[in-house]
C-alpha cells in the first residue's frame, strides 16, 4: 500500500514573526523557512508505518512554489520514497491545496493519507478535513496513535476531555497531533540519498484544478500588547491585590 | 440572512462555546437557528431553545449522530445549507473536525477561529500562534466558520425558541467510535473556567504537578492547565495543555506556576482578564505579561499562597 503525505512550506517556528510597516502582510523577507512541523510528525509516521513492512511506498506531496522542492527534499532525507511538487507561483489557499491533493489522489491511489493537523502560519486547520471530504473518505483527525489493520485504520484522537478511538474503513485521511510520534533528523548520508530521489514537477492547469483564492486578507497587525510587569514581594501582598485591586478572588 | 449554529452536546447538554457561537452568529446575520443532531438529545434541544436570540432550534435524530463523526453530521450539514447565509461552530476539536469537512463539500473556503464580526462576509482571525491578527473577506456565498469561544460573550438564557424536526440523513458506516478515555473530573471545564491554575517544566513531576496543584486549584474553584514542556514531560495529561496548539483559555484569572512562557503558551492564555506568574526566574517572559509577578520558590509560595487564602 502507498501512503501519501502533504508537506507544506512555512516560516521556521523559532523566528519572530514581524508584520509589514504598511500591514500588507507578514514580512517574509530572508527569513528561514522550514517543513511545518506537523507535516515533518506525518512524515515520520509514514515513514515508520513502511518500516514496519506495512506500507510499500511513501509518497510526499507539496504544493507552491518552486522553492517548495526543498521541503520536498527534507521529506525524502527523512525516508520518503518520491515526491510529487504542484506548482503554481498564486497564493494557494487551503481549499485549492485540498483540490490539488485530491487530484493527486486520483492518480497515485494511497491507502492512507496522513496531513499534518495545521499549519503554523495560517492555523488554519482545514487542508486534511477538506482532502477527505472531497475523496468521499473517512478522516481520523488529531491523531495520537495510528494503527492499521485489514482494511481498516483505528485511529486515537486528542478530544476535549480525554481520548477518542475511532475505527476508519480504509482509505481514509488521519492528520497528526503534536504527540504521535517524535520525528528522527535526516543523517548526511540520508540528505545526499534524498538528492538522487525522484521528484516529478506537476501544475494546477495540467491536473485541471482551479485554485482561484476565495478569500482575500488584509489589514495584518499585532495584536495588542498586555501591560503586564508588575510584581509583588510576597503571598500576602498578591492575594490583597487580587482581592482589593484586581477584585477577581472574594 | 439566516445563520446555522451547530451546537456540540453529549446528548444532554450543550457543551462550553455553543453560547458563544449563538452570540458570533447574531453578529454575522439575521436570524440564528441551531442545528441539535444526536441521539436522544432533546434535552440538548430545549437546552439550545433556552439560549437567547436562538429563533428555531433544529432537531435531528439518528444512532449514527451520537458520536459527532464528522463524515455523518457534515454530509447533513450540506444538505441543510443552502438554506443558511453562514454555518458556524465553535472552534473546539468537535467543530474543526466538522467544519471544513462541510466547507470542502459545498465548495466554500472555510475560515477557522473568529476573533471578530465585522460584517456579513468580514472577520478577524488569528494566525502565526497569535502574533498576527489579519481581515479575512470571503467571497462565498455561504461562509463557513469556526468561533474562538473565548472572544465572544456567551448567550444568556431566557429564549423561548420552536423545535422542528428534521430528518437524518443516511449512516455513510465508514467510521466508528470504538474507545473513549474521557477523565471524568469535578473540576470546571478548562476552556469555560472562571479561574485556571497552569503548572509548567517548574513542577519537576507529575506527582509534584498534582501535590502542589491541586489544593490552590481546590480553593479557587479552578480548572487545571498545563504548558506545553508540563504536557510533553508527561506531568499532565494531553489535553490540559493551554497553547496555540493546546486549549485557548481567557479566565478571569490565570495562575501561571512555574511556566517560562514561550510564545506557544501565552498564545493560549494572554487574554486572561488577570495572569498572576510565580516564577523564581525574575527574567522570565511570563513575568512580562503577567499582571502580578512573584518571583520566588513555587514550592513554598503555592501552598503559602493556599495557606493565605485560607484554604
Amino acid at each position: 500500500m502507498k501512503v501519501l503525505v502533504p508537506v507544506k512550506r512555512v516560516i521556521d517556528y523559532n523566528v519572530k514573526v514581524r508584520v509589514k510597516s504598511d500591514g500588507s502582510g507578514v514580512d517574509l523577507a530572508n527569513v528561514k523557512m522550514a517543513v511545518n512541523p506537523f507535516d515533518e510528525i506525518a512524515v515520520e509516521e509514514a515513514v515508520r508505518i513502511k518500516e514496519a513492512g506495512i506500507a510499500t511506498e511513501v509518497i510526499a506531496v507539496s504544493c507552491g512554489a518552486a522553492v517548495c522542492q526543498e521541503s520536498l527534499r527534507t521529506a525524502l532525507a527523512l525516508g520518503a520514497d518520491r515526491a510529487i511538487l504542484v506548482e503554481s507561483d498564486i497564493e494557494l489557499q487551503p481549499l485549492a491545496v485540498a483540490k490539488l491533493l485530491k487530484a493527486v489522489c486520483d492518480k497515485e491511489q494511497p491507502t492512507l493519507v496522513i496531513c499534518g493537523k495545521q499549519a503554523i502560519d495560517d492555523d488554519a486547520n482545514q487542508t486534511g478535513q477538506m482532502l477527505a471530504a472531497l475523496m468521499n473518505r473517512p478522516q481520523g483527525t488529531f491523531a495520537s496513535k495510528v494503527v492499521l489493520g485489514d482494511g481498516k485504520v483505528q485511529v486515537t484522537r486528542e478530544v476535549d476531555g480525554g481520548l477518542e478511538t475511532v475505527e476508519l474503513t480504509l482509505p481514509a485521511v488521519v492528520t497528526t497531533d503534536l504527540r504521535l510520534n517524535e520525528p528522527r533528523y535526516a543523517t548526511l548520508p540520508n540528505i545526499m540519498k534524498a538528492k538522487k530521489k525522484p521528484l516529478e514537477t506537476t501544475s494546477p492547469a495540467a491536473l485541471g484544478v482551479d485554485v482561484a483564492p476565495r478569500l482575500s486578507h488584509s489589514r495584518f497587525a499585532e495584536p495588542p500588547k498586555r501591560s503586564g510587569g508588575k510584581k509583588v514581594a510576597d503571598v500576602a501582598e498578591l492575594v490583597a491585590k487580587l482581592r482589593n485591586e484586581a477584585k477577581v478572588i472574594a | 440572512m439566516t445563520v446555522l449554529v451547530i451546537a456540540e452536546h453529549d446528548n444532554n447538554e450543550l457543551k462550553p462555546g455553543v453560547a458563544q457561537a449563538v452570540t458570533a452568529a447574531g453578529l454575522a446575520g439575521g436570524e440564528t437557528h441551531v442545528l441539535v443532531a444526536g441521539a436522544n438529545c432533546s434535552a440538548a434541544a430545549a437546552a439550545a431553545a433556552r439560549l437567547q436570540g436562538v429563533a428555531r432550534v433544529l432537531l435531528c435524530e439518528a444512532t449514527h449522530y451520537a458520536d459527532g463523526g464528522a463524515e455523518n453530521l457534515a454530509a447533513l450539514l450540506a444538505t441543510l445549507a443552502p438554506g443558511y447565509s453562514h454555518l458556524l461552530a465553535a472552534a473546539t476539536p468537535f467543530g474543526k473536525n466538522l467544519m471544513p469537512r462541510l466547507g470542502a463539500l459545498i465548495d466554500v473556503a472555510p475560515i477557522s477561529e473568529i476573533v471578530a464580526v465585522e460584517g456579513p462576509s468580514s472577520f478577524v482571525r488569528p494566525i502565526y500562534a497569535g502574533n498576527v491578527l489579519v481581515k479575512v473577506d470571503s467571497t462565498d456565498a455561504i461562509k463557513v466558520l469556526t468561533v474562538r469561544a473565548t472572544a465572544f460573550a456567551a448567550a444568556g438564557d431566557g429564549g423561548a425558541a420552536g423545535i422542528e424536526a428534521v430528518p437524518a440523513g443516511p449512516d455513510l458506516a465508514v467510521s466508528r467510535v470504538i474507545g473513549r478515555e474521557i477523565v471524568k473530573s469535578e473540576r470546571p471545564e478548562l476552556t469555560a473556567a472562571r479561574v485556571v491554575v497552569s503548572g509548567g517544566r517548574g513542577m519537576g513531576s507529575g506527582e509534584n504537578y498534582h501535590k502542589v496543584l491541586e489544593p490552590l486549584a481546590d480553593r479557587l474553584g479552578a480548572a487545571l492547565g498545563a504548558s506545553r514542556a508540563a504536557v510533553d514531560a508527561g506531568f499532565a495529561p494531553n489535553d490540559y495543555q493551554v497553547g496555540q496548539t493546546g486549549k485557548i483559555v481567557a479566565p478571569e484569572l490565570y495562575v501561571a506556576v512555574g511556566i517560562s512562557g514561550a510564545i506557544q503558551h501565552l498564545a493560549g492564555m494572554k487574554d486572561s482578564k488577570v495572569i498572576v506568574a510565580i516564577n523564581k526566574d525574575p527574567d522570565a517572559p511570563i513575568h512580562q505579561v503577567a499582571d502580578y509577578g512573584l518571583v520566588g520558590d513555587l514550592f513554598e509560595a503555592v501552598p503559602a499562597l493556599v495557606k493565605e487564602l485560607g484554604g
